[in-house]
């Protein structure tokens, strides 16, 4: 087990070096700079803006000024917001997002395994076709279209839940997590079910039904603990597909999350956002990823290499 | 089963209707305000924007504010101002009640050092035009002199300003209430950084200190800024507003929803396609209120088929500009036929730019294209958005009909047409001005030759002359008499072809009262009240 975890963490840094120097070039071949605005800047304006923020200087002294910095983090002022630092507005922004995906996950992990545990138990009858329809129609409907339809029902026509913000209002929190977390307990559904029947078929499952155990021994003690390990494989990648991917849902919702920053930073050309929240995500997904696998190692000891 | 829907039940009755925002605020005096995006930062000689306007015209006061109703200034930190007989030295009277919101008295000579903040190189300030007109303001700015005392801003005394123009330019007074004149405390600044510092946290709750009706609370990212009511107000007895909380709803459809969950009292905005149908259906919060602004095209007159200006002109005049403003933005814009919005500060602009689909062919006849044979392909740049789109497809459709000509419809993000813009890699661009103040200047300015927001490579002389001899005029009647003369000049050449003029459109409650219409969309919070 330490053994992986070491040889992915040595893997993690030349991918995350690799990832911060092509977005420091990319952001900074793309047209337009981080000072363009309607009401145009005198040169002699852009200039002194140039110098504040070290833009002068050679392409390579950029990047070997930032690199040097973000080794001990920090990402240096947002060019969007004068008196921000970025590692500021991460710390900001984080908690909230992190928050957010806790709650989708939790609802998609809930809603999900009991949708594929019982569609797999009861394979072939109403109660497997409907969840798994239902659970199709989840993955195929974007969030762009969920958000607003939940809050038109449930918070203008019913008016049960306030349609935004976040730790504002009583329940402000329960629709932004169903909207977010909806996509994946459709997922988790579909991967719940196919993994409990290919694990309902092995033999250990025919001696343990044998022996005279309930059923609901038989699948909530026996076959889980195989029939997950697809879903664990995906609850990896998928934290951090949440935490990444969370912008719509803070929009919708106006909640103050790091999704937001994160557009509006490539939006904005804000350089030094851009890259501070792209490392920081992709340092995200590979601690999630690793978190997975070592998930998958603890159900299964065949990937313990 | 029973027992898990029971526990739903009970949870969404617990989360089920309770006191909207709106209604506890009229009890609290709290007004909450959908402002757009988050703001920049708050330290008015460093940011530019909408969002950071409504926050600091709250936060902070200039000489002068903005009449709420429209028209002449009002008096701000300034009780009163004279100016002298050959209109070059205003002498200001700051009031002795202002004081900043820490209790200390707001001076003359801290408007001394705030303009030399905004006039200092290296803190970047993107507005420091703003104060050119004052004499060597702008050679300070450009590092031509180092001595500041030389630049025409002294203090006589703690309560009187005297400032010294270049020449007598009448509307400097207007230009008073805009943001980037205000002063900013110079303890507060510089106990947090230097006097060129852009990333000093003076701006931050518990360290702000400015001298408006309202104090900064509390400033938390992306979700809400909550202003309270400043007790060291020179004017506290006009405010009745106990605290304002401004939010930061960048997606317009997401405000719309808040507005009709009574979560705002105020939208920065309607969403475009929601406009028609509120005005069908008569919606009483819907507000359509005159705007300083002029949506236009901007043409590249270095292009070789552009430079002539019978092509611009026929450009134009096939434009049905009435079709546009009733079919296609459909939310009570006014077709513009000149570039500075017609009413601005009682100046009406005396032109005409008629459609007419004959004249425009005959004119493209003449400069070599008849019925459009031989016309390069043109291309219509825009930035990402709807709105520009449907547009731009309507122009498109109207050039191919009346003229023949084919054009090519280009959209890019944000920041490649700001930057295709600037280096001039454009035809024809869509584009907006949002006037700074209420005076025709600050749109016929824009088109002068060395303007760096001019932007098509016109130069006209005559234009660029007629604008300075207008502003060495003190009587408004003939400076506005010359104003229009160069106006008619832009026209006649149409480097740039109106479409429509800007109005705020907006969602407001009945529960706002003292939110009148004016052109700058400026609503000082001492006149806002919320009663039912």
């Amino acid at each position: 087990m330490l053994q992986l975890i070491i040889k992915r963490l040595l893997v993690a840094i030349p991918v995350l070096i690799i990832v911060a120097s092509l977005t420091f070039f990319l952001v900074r071949l793309a047209p337009g700079g981080p000072f363009d605005s309607e009401k145009a800047v005198s040169p002699q304006v852009l200039k002194n803006l140039n110098e504040a923020y070290n833009l002068n200087a050679t392409l390579y002294e950029q990047y070997t000024d930032y690199m040097t910095n973000a080794l001990v983090g920090d990402f240096g002022p947002s060019f969007r917001y004068p008196g921000r630092s970025v590692s500021e507005m991460i710390l900001t922004g984080l908690p909230v997002t992190l928050e957010l995906a806790f709650y989708a996950i939790i609802f998609a992990s809930i809603l999900g395994l009991l949708a594929g545990i019982v569609a797999a138990v009861k394979k072939n009858t109403a109660l497997d076709y409907i969840p798994m329809a239902i659970a199709m129609l989840g993955i195929c409907m974007p969030t762009f279209l969920l958000g607003p339809l939940l809050v038109l029902v449930f918070g203008i026509n019913l008016e049960w839940m306030p349609v935004s913000g976040w730790d504002s209002l009583p329940g402000d929190k329960v629709l932004p997590a169903i909207t977010l977390g909806a996509a994946y307990a459709a997922y988790i559904a579909r991967l719940s079910r196919g993994g409990m029947l290919e694990t309902l078929n092995q033999d250990y499952i025919r001696t343990a039904r044998a022996k005279g155990l309930s059923e609901f021994k038989v699948v909530m003690v026996h076959a889980i603990r195989g029939g997950l390990i697809p879903v664990l494989a995906f609850l990896g990648p998928a934290i951090a597909g949440l935490i990444g991917g969370s912008f719509v849902v803070e929009t919708i919702f106006q909640i103050p999350g790091l999704g937001r920053f994160y557009v509006e930073a490539a939006f904005n050309r804000d350089y030094t956002m851009i890259l501070g929240t792209t490392i920081f995500f992709s340092a995200l997904i590979i601690f999630f990823n690793l978190l997975s696998d070592i998930a998958v190692a603890i159900f299964n000891p065949q990937a313990r290499t | 089963m029973k027992y898990f829907s029971l526990c739903v039940a009970l949870f969404l009755i617990s989360c089920g209707k309770s006191i909207s925002p709106v209604d506890s605020g009229l009890e609290n005096k709290i007004f909450h305000f959908g402002n757009g995006s988050e703001p920049q930062g708050l330290d008015p000689h460093i940011v530019t924007g909408v969002p950071e306007h409504h926050l600091i015209t709250a936060l902070c006061e200039g000489l002068v504010i903005a009449n709420p109703k429209g028209g002449p200034n009002l008096p701000g930190v300034a009780q009163n101002w004279s100016i002298s007989e050959d209109g070059r030295v205003y002498t200001f009277n700051l009031n002795p009640q202002a004081k900043w919101s820490n209790g200390d008295d707001v001076t003359a000579q801290d408007f001394v050092w705030s303009w030399m903040r905004i006039l200092t190189p290296s803190l970047g300030s993107q507005y420091p035009d703003m104060l050119y007109y004052i004499k060597n303001a702008a050679a300070y700015h450009m590092e031509e002199i180092s001595n500041f005392s030389e630049v025409g801003v002294k203090a006589i005394d703690k309560k009187t300003l005297e400032v010294t123009l270049e020449q007598p330019y009448s509307f400097f007074i207007k230009l008073l209430s805009h943001y980037s004149t205000y002063a900013v405390h110079k303890d507060t600044v510089l106990a947090h950084g230097t006097i060129d510092d852009r990333n000093g946290e003076w701006t931050r709750p518990g360290n702000f200190v400015c001298n408006g009706p309202m104090q900064l609370k509390s400033w938390e990212l992306n979700k809400k800024i909550v202003v309270e009511k400043n007790p060291f107000y020179w004017d506290i007895d006009k405010v009745q507003l106990n605290e304002m909380h401004f939010y930061p709803v960048s997606n317009e459809s997401t405000e719309d929803r808040m507005f009709r969950a009574g979560q705002l009292h105020v939208t920065n905005v309607v969403p475009q396609e929601k406009c028609p149908v509120y005005l069908r259906e008569n919606n009483p919060y819907l507000r359509i209120d005159p705007y300083v602004g002029t949506y236009f095209y901007r043409i590249n007159t270095l292009n070789p088929v552009l430079k002539d200006k019978r092509v611009r002109k026929a450009l134009s005049m096939s434009i049905n500009r009435k079709q546009i403003v009733e079919n296609v933005s459909q939310c009570g814009q006014k077709a513009a036929y000149s570039f500075t919005p017609p009413g601005i500060s009682g100046y009406e602009p005396d032109t005409a730019i008629p459609f007419s689909p004959e004249e425009a062919k005959a004119l493209l006849g003449e400069a070599g294209f008849p019925n459009g044979e031989g016309f390069p392909k043109l291309e219509i740049l825009f930035n990402t958005q709807e709105g520009h789109r449907k547009i731009a497809l309507a122009v498109q459709q109207m050039w191919q009909q009346y003229l023949g000509i084919q054009v090519e419809l280009v959209n890019t993000d944000w920041k490649v047409y700001l930057s295709r813009e600037m280096i001039g890699d454009f035809q024809i661009s869509r584009a907006g001005w949002i006037g700074d103040y209420e005076d025709p200047n600050t749109f016929l300015d824009l088109m002068r030759p060395n303007r760096g927001n001019n932007k098509t490579g016109w130069d006209n002389y005559e234009y660029d002359a007629l604008i300075e001899l207008a502003n060495s005029q003190q009587d408004e009647v003939k400076r506005y008499e010359i104003l229009n003369k160069a106006e008619k000049i832009l026209i006649d050449e149409m480097p740039v072809i109106p479409i429509y003029t800007y109005v705020r459109q907006y969602q407001l409650s009945s529960d706002v009262q003292g939110w009148d219409p004016n052109p700058t969309d400026t609503h000082h919070p001492k006149f806002v009240s919320l009663e039912r």
